[in-house]
């Protein structure tokens, strides 16, 4: 009988995330049967009974891949990250969160203290007059019991350990996965580790369908609901903010296809270090107005524009946090 | 000890620069705080560049270019206009005072306004005290 390939050794982590990374990963459907032909699942916290302990007991080096979803925002994620981190051959940063912070990241406009105090204190539903708040540690008769600290601040899987390739996307787009995935099983050639993987170096304006009009001005910004989109218009044409110009291709325009703008989750282009700042610019150059009074008032219409052009990149970005 | 604030002026090479320049040959005298970097244009500024500046330990950040209607590039001065509108509300949702970003228009014969302006917007930046990024970046290590 012929010797069978040694099967990979794939693990998928889930830090602080919606869960929606790990769904992306079950999105392959029938393609699962391949994977599981090629590879073992050793540690998928969403869908295995594997523990910790198990992981911890494993050899260094014995996982092939990690695909780690989600931000490193308490002790818990940070101790996975670096246990992983030491027991995988590759590890892939996968989705906004892990890639930039993700929405997760969006706290780092506030601290510990501001989310703590509204959450235990302040909520419409809270009843806590001794003012109660959660401690790390805790001795009952049975015992001392644990639980993780929170941190002030969120930051990206690769602000806390190194990172070998990042697969941007929130939820990065399973066909992208799939492409990744039979590219390491076949053992064809890899960009250098550091890349991003899974995504196109073009921008999102540059592949997207919609007509777009040489030199157009806008004077007035609109929220998506506030107007009715002809499904063919580039959306900044007709006032409504769509990250494209500062994201990076690969999606599929899902969003734009289902009629709605891009919000960025993929992430800068390469070498971009501040998307936001190129969304900045972007946006300067289609406003009409040329007197200060004029631009405020066009721009008072952008609600949150930190909040917009950072939405997936908040801790990833350069200032990464409010000012504490 | 006394603060000195370090301010970054990027100034545009057809007018301020020059504007800057004449303050220079018409031996006024201003505020040592500012360091000029010379661009082509106003509207070459970046985003990137001034929030570069702040994170490394500028505490003020001073853009000049060319009065409205003179720009040598025609539109790049209205460009950065709306840019830095643009940044002064971000830099407020970060906690960064906006008082510290400053756009003027500077002149190639307005050496006088210019050193006035460093002045002026050095003193500004004396009373706010030093930009609290450095601290931030510090504790985030």
């Amino acid at each position: 009988m012929e010797e069978q390939k040694p099967k990979l050794k794939l693990a998928v982590y889930w830090a602080a995330a919606c869960g929606g990374c790990c769904v992306s990963v079950l999105d392959v459907h029938e393609a699962l049967f391949t994977v599981i032909s090629a590879a073992d699942l050793v540690f998928w916290p969403i869908a295995l009974d594997f523990k910790y302990a198990d992981v911890e007991a494993m050899p260094d080096g014995h996982i092939d891949v990690t695909l780690f979803n989600g931000a490193i925002r308490n002790s818990e994620n940070e101790h996975m990250a670096k246990l992983l981190r030491k027991k995988t051959k590759v590890l892939v940063a996968y989705g906004s969160c892990s890639h930039m912070g993700g929405i997760p990241g969006l706290a780092n406009f506030s601290t510990k203290e501001d989310i703590l105090r509204r959450v235990f204190e302040e909520t419409e539903s809270s009843i806590n007059p001794e003012k109660t708040r959660p401690q790390t540690e805790y001795t009952v008769p049975e015992g001392k019991l644990e639980i993780p600290e929170f941190f002030n601040d969120v930051r990206a899987l690769d602000k806390v350990v190194s990172v070998d390739y990042y697969l941007p996307g929130c939820p990065p787009q399973t066909e992208r996965l799939v492409e990744v995935f039979m590219a390491i099983v076949t053992g064809a050639q890899l960009p250098p580790p550091g890349s991003v993987v899974g995504a196109g170096n073009k921008s999102q304006c540059d592949e997207c369908n919609r007509k777009k009009t040489e030199n157009k001005v806008i004077s007035k910004f609109f929220r998506p609901w506030e107007i009715f989109d002809d499904g063919e218009t580039c959306f900044m044409e007709q006032g409504v903010i769509c990250m494209g110009p500062a994201t990076r291709s690969g999606c599929g325009h899902r969003c734009i296809l289902g009629n709605a703008p891009c919000r960025g989750c993929y992430g800068p282009l390469e070498k971009v270090e501040d998307p936001g700042a190129k969304m900045m610019s972007a946006i300067s150059s289609i406003i009409e107005a040329k007197e200060s009074e004029e631009i405020e008032k066009v721009i008072a219409d952008i609600a949150d524009p930190a909040g917009t052009f950072y939405r997936f990149s908040l801790p990833a970005s350069m200032m990464r946090r409010k000012l504490i | 000890m006394e603060f000195k604030p370090q301010i970054i002026a990027f100034l545009c090479n057809w007018c301020s620069y020059t504007g800057a320049d004449l303050a220079g040959t018409s031996r006024m005298k201003y505020k040592s705080n500012v360091r000029a970097i010379r661009l082509m244009c106003s509207g070459r500024v970046e985003p990137t560049f001034v929030l570069r500046a702040f994170i490394k330990g500028a505490d003020g950040v001073l853009i000049c270019g060319c009065h409205p209607g003179d720009c040598h590039y025609n539109e790049g001065n209205y460009k950065c206009l709306r840019r830095y509108h643009l940044l002064k509300k971000y830099i407020l949702q970060l906690g960064i005072e906006s008082e510290r970003l400053k756009l003027e228009w500077i002149s190639a014969s307005e050496g006088k306004q210019f050193a006035e302006l460093v002045n002026s917007f050095t003193e500004t930046i004396t009373e706010l005290g030093p930009c609290k990024i450095k601290e931030t970046m510090e504790a985030l290590k």
